[in-house]
Formats: C-alpha cells, structure tokens, sequence
C-alpha cells in the first residue's frame, strides 16, 4: 500500500499543485473522510475512485473549502486553505463543478459564464450603477474571455438561452464552461459524465483532455465510469469507507488485488485483472 | 414597444451588451422622455389646470412608487431575500432628510443622498441576520426590523421632533425657485424616478447584480465561483434600503411632512404586493407594479362611488371602499402567485412576443 500510495508521476518528480495531508472529516459518528493524503501533481489528470459512500465527495468539498477537515491540511502550491472559505477558495485558482448540476437557472448560459468570472473582475456598486468608461469596458473585455469558452465547448447557439431550458447533457457543459471561466489553476469535477449516455461521455472526456493539455489546467476527477477514469487518467486514487486503499496509475490499480477486491468486487478463481 | 428585430446584426459585443440595441427602440423611448417632460403642460391643455393637477399628482405617486418597488425588487425579487420592514427604511430616509432640513437648512440635493445613505446604513444592519437565516424566518427579522424602527422613531423626540411624531420639512428649493405644486414636484420626482431606473438596469447587467441573481438562484454555486455571500447579501440589503431611504423623502417632500403614520406595515405590505403583480427580477415589472398598486384605489373608489351607490347607502360607501380595496388587493396578489408568478412583466413579454411575429403565425 505504502507503495501504491507513492504514484509514478510524484515518483518522477512532478511538481505539486494541492497537497491533501491526513485530512479527516467525521459527521456525528460517522467518519467520512478518515486520514486520506493525496499530492495532485500539477498539471496532471488526477481521478478519485471509490464505491458509494467511500468520501469522494467529502473530500472535494474539504478541497473546495465547504468542510473544515477535522484533521490534517491541504496546501495549494505551498499556502495553506485548509480554513479558507469557499470564496477565497474560488479566488485562490480551485473551480469546481457539482454532482447534481448547480447552475444559476434563471440566468443565461452567458450570464452564468460571466459569474464565473465574478472574481476576476473589479466593478463595485457604483461603477455597476454607471456603466460607464472602464466599467464598461470591462464587461466587454470579460465577454471575450466568455466568448471563448463558448465557442470552445460549442455553445454559440445556446449563449442567450436561460440554463433551466437545456438539456441535461448541455446543463454540464455549461457548468464546465463557468468553471473555466474562473481560469482555474485545479479544476475538481464531481461526476460529470453522471447520467449521459456514451456518445455525450466521449465528449465530454474530450473536453476535459482538452482542458488539460491545451489549458494547462490540473484536474481532480471523480467518476464511476472506470472505462473514462483508466482512459483519461494519469492517476487514480482509491477511496473506501473513508480511507485510502490505493493509488497510482491506472494500470496500476487494475492490478491492486486490494483495489479489485474493495471496488470491482471479489476476484473469483484468481483471474480478477 | 412593438418592434421586429430582423435586418439588424450587431457585430460587436458593446452593441449586444446595449440596453437598447435596436434603433427603433431607442426611438421609442426618446418619444417617452419628451412626453414627459411635456406632460404637465399636456395635461393642462386637455383637462384644465384644476384637474391637471390631480392627475400629475397620481403621478407623481407612481413616480415615487417606482423608486421604491425597484429597491425591493433588487433585494426580493434580485437576490430571493424577503423583507418586510421596506417602509421602516423608508422611515429612516424621511426623517433623516427632515431633520437635515430643519436642523441644518441642508437643500433637497444633500437630504436625498443622505437619507438615502443613513436607510442603507440601517439596512446593512438588518440584513446581517440573512446570512444565517432564510425565507419564513427572515421575513419575522425584517418584521421586527420594521416594529422596532417605528417605536424608536416614534418614542424618541431627537428624532421625531415631539409628541406627534412628525416634523414639517420646507419645500425643495432650487436656484431660488420654490417647487410647491404638484406640477413643479414633478420634475423632481421624475429625475429621481428615472436615476434609478436607469442605475437599476445598469446594476442588474453587469457584475453586482449577476452575483445577486447567483445568490438567489443557488448560493452554494454562487460560494463556489467566489461570491462572498455575507457581503452581498448585506450589499442588496444597503441598496435597496437606498432606494427605500430616498423614497421616504420624495415622500416627504410631497406631503410636506415627515411622518411614520406614512410608512407602517401596511406600506411595506403594499410594495411587496407592487413587486409580485409587476413581476419579480424585473426593472420593468417594478414600474407597472407601483403604477398598478396606486391607481389601484383610485380606480376602485370611483368604482364604487358610480357602481357602488345602487348596492350600498351613501353613509355606507366610505366604510366600504376601504374593505373592498383590502380584498381586490388580497385577491389580486393570490390571483398573480398562482396564475402568473412572474406577474405583468410576463404578460407584457406574452404580448410583445406575440406581435413580434404578427401578422404571421411563426
């Protein structure tokens, strides 16, 4: 285990971008998440396994700042936000997307795009209020940045749409798109293959390589489709009850007889990989 | 108005982004400005000066009304808080500005801002609570917000100016020229009312107002993106008890007196009902509420006072048109909640969608 816990790529000396350190987490009595460390190699595609239950989510919203861990830390690049808020969080470079799909339903897919742009813009009440000279411009040059992401993810059709009417499939796109919009330095995504069919999962997995190898930016994933984590993945992490079974590459982890027997169920007659 | 929007391509985003991209509609509403800038004017031509000056002074309450209801709606209808205690902050404004008039002889110029900036200073303070609580519970903080600004104002006599609770506050006054008829008022209230029309659009387009529709469709994605939601939702609390703050002194100024009598529940009740019939998170829905919820009673009293006598005695009629205006009022806003929640703004949009295409079917 301890092996398997140390990935080839911090092996080969990969800088790292989020250092999850011992970090627990108990809800009453149950513990959720209990002592887990994973280091999130920058720039990498980093997925988090796991049957239900086993704290994948819990430890996304300890990274993303909703939980305070009970014990241990979490560093992204070197400073401490183990006790930060969820908005400094944001600002800090760590955008996420939800589960069950969290957009802003009344808004527009470019209205929902520019929020995400929230903290890197600067108008104050007044300047809102006036919408004048830099105010101004400032929109227009935010609208750039979201005009890219559109056209990136394909939504040019869609911009002036309200999100509650798309379709399930492009609701997740567009939660992409806001979280690229924050120009994140670690983009967690917590199932964003969840409930599309194949066709809709290619593209997506298409999106998010492309997220990594064009934008540069590191990903933590969670997914239960084990086919799009072993594909797309450099690392994979395996959580059960709450603890760390396992880690490394996905070949790697295929052949964790402690992974195949917590996860893929029990190897019968030996011949589990 | 009604407009169709082919043949028009905007080919930058600052053309997109523009209130009024189309030309037309822009033509619109300049026919709108210079109609009322000449209303008064009109209005005497038509109707005579007695009569003209009733009218602009039903008028001149929407145009009061307005500026209100958009303030609730920024904090309501923008941000999904709820408040009850709009009119306290209204208070607040009314007998700030009085006070600055008689105490300092401050002019109508300085008592606006400031009042505006005392009620926002008040409301910063009763929105601290929204971060902890939400909907029902809320309501009861803004409601006892509401109560206990009423009995401060009305049992502490630096304020209130004495035993009735209520200060004279002399007329507005510019470059010397006294504005006392309603006709002169007007033009006051007209500015103020379209200052914040205009700040309420810019605001509600660009990054504040964004964040407060964050808020209000999901906070937990609003946390996660890097809304402070503490500070924004105290934020929506200060600007629209801004907007309430002014709007208790245009008040003022019209009736020539500070009073609280003026801004009791049942006023915060009213503006509540101006932003659910107008339509919530809509600037427009603001201006056809406060027109509706004023000329409401008007329409009702004369109403009766034609309809009404062939049901009812005469010594009856006065006690009965305030019941009936109570229960039109009631059944109006059920009526709007369950039939139409996005209230006359919709149906005004149903009706601009289907001209659009008209005379065709698509």
């Amino acid at each position: 285990m301890t092996q398997a816990s140390e990935s080839s790529a911090i092996a080969a000396g990969a800088k790292v971008v989020l250092d999850i350190a011992n970090v627990s987490k108990k809800f009453g009595g149950v513990t959720a998440v209990d002592g887990v460390s994973v280091r999130v190699p920058t720039g990498r595609i980093l997925s988090v396994i796991g049957p239900n239950g086993a704290g994948k989510t819990s430890l996304l919203n300890m990274i993303s700042g909703f939980y305070k861990p009970d014990t241990g830390y979490i560093h992204l690049n070197g400073r401490d936000i183990t006790s930060k808020k969820p908005n400094q969080i944001a600002a800090m470079g760590i955008a996420r997307t939800f589960q069950n799909i969290a957009l802003f339903s009344g808004l527009t897919v470019l209205d929902n795009l520019m929020l995400g742009r929230h903290v890197r813009m600067k108008a104050g009440v007044f300047a809102s209020a006036l919408y004048w000279g830099w105010a101004q411009k400032e929109e227009i040059a935010h609208r750039e940045r979201c005009e890219e992401i559109i056209e990136f993810l394909k939504l040019q059709d869609l911009r002036k749409q309200q999100t509650a009417a798309l379709a399930y499939g492009l609701r997740k796109r567009v939660e992409l798109g806001r979280a690229l919009a924050l120009e994140p330095e670690v983009l967690l995504l917590d199932e964003p293959m969840g409930g599309m069919n194949q066709e809709e999962k290619e593209e997506m997995a298409r999106y998010i390589l492309d997220v990594n190898q064009e934008r540069g930016i590191t990903v933590v994933l969670i997914e239960h489709d084990m086919g799009v984590v072993m594909d797309i993945s450099d690392e994979v992490v395996v959580l059960d009850r709450g603890r760390r079974i396992g880690g490394g590459t996905p070949e790697e982890v295929q052949r964790d007889p402690q992974v195949i027997q917590a996860y893929l169920g029990v190897a019968k007659g030996g011949d589990a990989a | 108005m009604f407009h169709r929007e082919s043949g028009y391509f905007k080919t930058t985003y600052r053309a997109d982004q523009a209130l009024y991209p189309l030309p037309i509609a822009r033509w619109t509403v300049a026919v709108f400005a210079v109609l009322a800038l000449v209303l008064p004017q009109l209005l005497t031509v038509l109707s005579g000066a007695q009569s003209a000056e009733y009218y602009i002074s039903i008028v001149n309450f929407i145009l009061i009304a307005i500026v209100g209801a958009l303030g609730l709606n920024i904090l309501v209808g923008y941000t999904g808080q709820i408040s009850i205690g709009h009119a306290a902050f209204m208070s607040v404004g009314a007998y700030t500005a009085a006070n600055l008039a008689v105490r300092a002889g401050m002019p109508f110029w300085v008592t606006l801002p400031a009042a505006g900036l005392m009620a926002a200073a008040v409301g910063a303070v009763v929105g601290v609570p929204s971060l902890r609580i939400k909907g029902l519970y809320l309501a009861i903080a803004t409601l006892a917000a509401q109560l206990i600004i009423e009995w401060t104002i009305n049992h502490v006599p630096w304020i209130s100016g004495g035993s009735q609770a209520s200060i004279e506050i002399p007329r507005p006054e510019l470059f010397g020229f006294v504005l006392k008829e309603h006709r002169e008022l007007y033009y006051l209230f007209l500015v103020v009312a379209v200052l914040s029309i205009v700040a309420t659009l810019n605001l509600v387009r660009s990054r504040i107002g964004r964040a407060f529709v964050a808020i209000r469709d999901q906070d937990i994605a609003a946390e996660i993106i890097g809304i402070d939601i503490f500070k924004y939702k105290t934020l929506s609390f200060a600007i629209s008890s801004f907007y309430a703050g002014v709007t208790g002194v245009l008040y003022t100024y019209l009736y020539g007196v500070a009073n609280y009598e003026n801004f009791q529940i049942t006023t915060s009740i009213d503006y509540l009902a101006m932003i659910i019939i107008g339509g919530q998170g809509s600037v427009l829905g603001s201006i056809f509420g406060a027109t509706f919820v004023t000329l409401l009673p008007i329409v009702i009293r004369v109403f009766m006072e034609n309809v009404g006598v062939f049901l009812f005695t005469e010594q009856e009629l006065p006690a009965v048109i305030p019941a009936v205006r109570l229960g039109v009022f009631g059944l109006l806003i059920i009526v709007f909640l369950v039939l139409e929640p996005e209230g006359l703004n919709r149906l005004w949009r149903n009706i601009r969608s289907y001209f659009r295409v008209w005379p065709f079917s698509y």
